[in-house]
């Protein structure tokens, strides 16, 4: 079956900074920084652009329909819109649609625009009406867990598993201080990594401030083409290979079933005829809430057995001049402007094929990359891009 | 069929979601103007011939940034568009019924959302004259302009 009308590729996107200060500018004026910069990288201006997709996360800025205020700084005026909130995966679900938007011929040329600024809200009070008023919504603690943590600890043994945290903590910082765009870059050692971690304050079992994602304000804009367009364009593209997203919402049981990542990677790889995700693709942008996820994710994503996944982070394999980069812009454990953050992780690993990742550009060619977006009750939205375009 | 409504059971909540808003680059320039000065500013798009107030970092029509071409206008304008709100809600900034009207001030090429006071309700026309009359006490938003009132 013929799953494509037509080919869709990347072929620019810009961010603001990532900060958790950002008083000077308002939403819309922040978002303008990554339009300008999309459109220049794209070396297009506004009159290319057929369709604004605009997400973010509902009730976090307390705004009713900012996709409507902030026409002003995206340069919707007279475009077609459509606003798009899927909690966390809000950024990669902006994806998924710009793909199928252009894919289906209803439109040549999207802009995609992921926003947040956490500074201005209050994250746990908006997460909180994601529970059901009957059953869940007094009992609703917020986003913070200590089970990712105790997962790996009860599999690895504590010291095995905090020390390889930490460690994948310390290589996404390096990273992240590659990363000029990146919000927490702490210049953390990796001789230190055990009394970084005793001195980090405790949020919720063994998970510490130290392991978990910043709140951030920014926005991430990417822009979506048809092959006539990249070709008319002269564009430098990275195309959409294809995409799977995964929900279970009823339950959130740990371990006990199968997991969302592993799920999405399944199908999105006998689709692409993957058969070894660490040899045949180069680079993963993980959506890691937390260093612990990020530890515990990175063997589902990859149909990993075993310490292997432990192995990779301990062998410096994740770095950006290892055999199988992760994040090198830092992931969301350095920066989290939440409607962004998913969003953020495609347009990276776009950067990453188009070869525009600048100080952070991982040294060997990127032919295919992938990347993650996770929300809700553990959601994922898998993303696969290539360098060659896909028959 | 049988009512079942006297056995349906209904939870009454109640959230408090409380929030910042960051006026921005431009919206704290023309506030600050407004309560410090009680200068109305703008910003103009030569592209386009048009001045916009309320200011906005770029133009809404060709998506220049507007940042630094700021223009005053004057206090007092034409009414283009008015509402009369008749009905009372909490956080109404007055006892209804009062008039919402849309202002064009001398010099912009946008209308902005004010009250207007001219007496009786039924003075409130479109195409009348009108000024603004600003607050005695200073304050942090677009009610430095207390109301708008009939030249
Ligand atoms: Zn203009």
């Amino acid at each position: 079956m013929k799953r494509k009308n037509r080919n869709v590729a990347i072929i620019g996107s810009g961010m603001s900074r990532f900060s958790s200060h950002r008083e000077e500018v308002n939403q819309p004026e922040m978002i303008h920084e990554a339009v300008v910069e999309a459109l220049e990288d794209a070396n297009l201006t506004l009159d290319d652009i057929d369709c604004v997709l605009h997400g973010n996360m509902e009730l976090f800025e307390m705004v009713h329909q900012p996709d409507m205020w902030h026409v002003l700084g995206d340069g919707g005026w007279g475009k077609s819109g459509v606003r798009l909130t899927t909690g966390g995966t809000t950024g990669a679900t902006l994806a998924c649609a710009a793909d199928n938007l252009v894919a289906s011929g209803l439109h040549d040329v999207i802009l995609a625009i992921g926003f947040e600024k956490l500074q201005e809200g209050h994250t746990t009070g908006g997460i909180t009406n994601m529970a059901d008023p009957l059953w869940g919504r007094s009992l609703q603690t917020g986003a913070l867990t200590g089970l990712g943590a105790q997962k790996v600890i009860d599999e690895f043994g504590e010291e095995r598993a905090r020390i390889a945290a930490m460690k994948y903590r310390t290589i996404m910082d390096e990273h992240a201080m590659k990363n000029i765009k990146a919000h927490r870059r702490l210049r953390l050692e990796r001789q230190y990594i055990k009394e970084t971690a005793d001195n980090s304050p405790p949020l919720a079992g063994e998970l510490r401030m130290i392991h978990m994602c910043s709140q951030s304000d920014g926005a991430c804009a990417v822009i979506f083409a048809s092959e006539e367009k990249v070709k008319a364009f002269k564009a430098n593209p990275a195309w959409v290979v294809d995409h799977e997203t995964v929900h279970r919402e009823e339950t959130m049981i740990f371990g006990s079933q199968k997991s969302t990542q592993r799920a999405a990677a399944e199908k999105l790889f006998a689709r692409a005829g993957i058969k070894n995700p660490r040899k045949e693709i180069d680079l993963f942008e993980m959506y890691d809430p937390s260093a612990w996820w990020g530890v515990d994710w990175l063997r589902d994503f990859l149909l990993l057995e075993g310490d292997e996944a432990l192995k990779m982070i301990e062998n410096d394999e994740i770095t950006i001049e290892g055999a199988f980069p992760v994040n090198p812009s830092g992931g969301v454990v350095a920066s989290n402007p939440i409607g962004a953050t998913a969003l953020v992780r495609v347009a990276e690993a776009a950067m990453q094929i188009r070869g525009t990742a600048g100080n952070h550009q991982v040294p060997k060619t990127v032919r295919r990359a992938m990347a993650s977006g996770f929300g809700g009750t553990l959601w994922t939205v898998l993303m696969l891009l290539s360098k060659e375009k896909p028959e | 069929m049988k009512d079942q409504s006297n056995h349906a059971f209904v939870i009454e909540g109640k959230m408090a979601l409380p929030y910042q808003y960051f006026a921005g680059a431009v919206g704290s320039k023309f506030i600050v103007a407004l309560r410090d000065e009680k200068k109305i500013l703008g910003v103009r798009c030569e592209h386009c011939n048009k001045t916009w107030v309320p200011p906005r970092q770029t133009c809404e029509h060709c998506f220049a940034p507007l940042t630094d071409h700021w223009v005053e206008v004057q206090p007092a304008g034409v009414v283009t568009n008015f509402t009369v709100v008749r009905y009372a809600e909490p956080y109404q900034p007055q006892e209804p019924p009062y008039v919402l009207a849309l202002i064009k001030l001398d010099g912009a090429d946008s209308a902005l959302t004010h009250l207007l006071d001219c007496g009786d309700i039924q003075n409130a026309r479109i195409g009348m004259r009108v000024r603004a009359v600003f607050s005695d006490t200073p304050k942090d938003n677009i009610l430095n302009i207390a109301r708008f009132i009939p030249e």
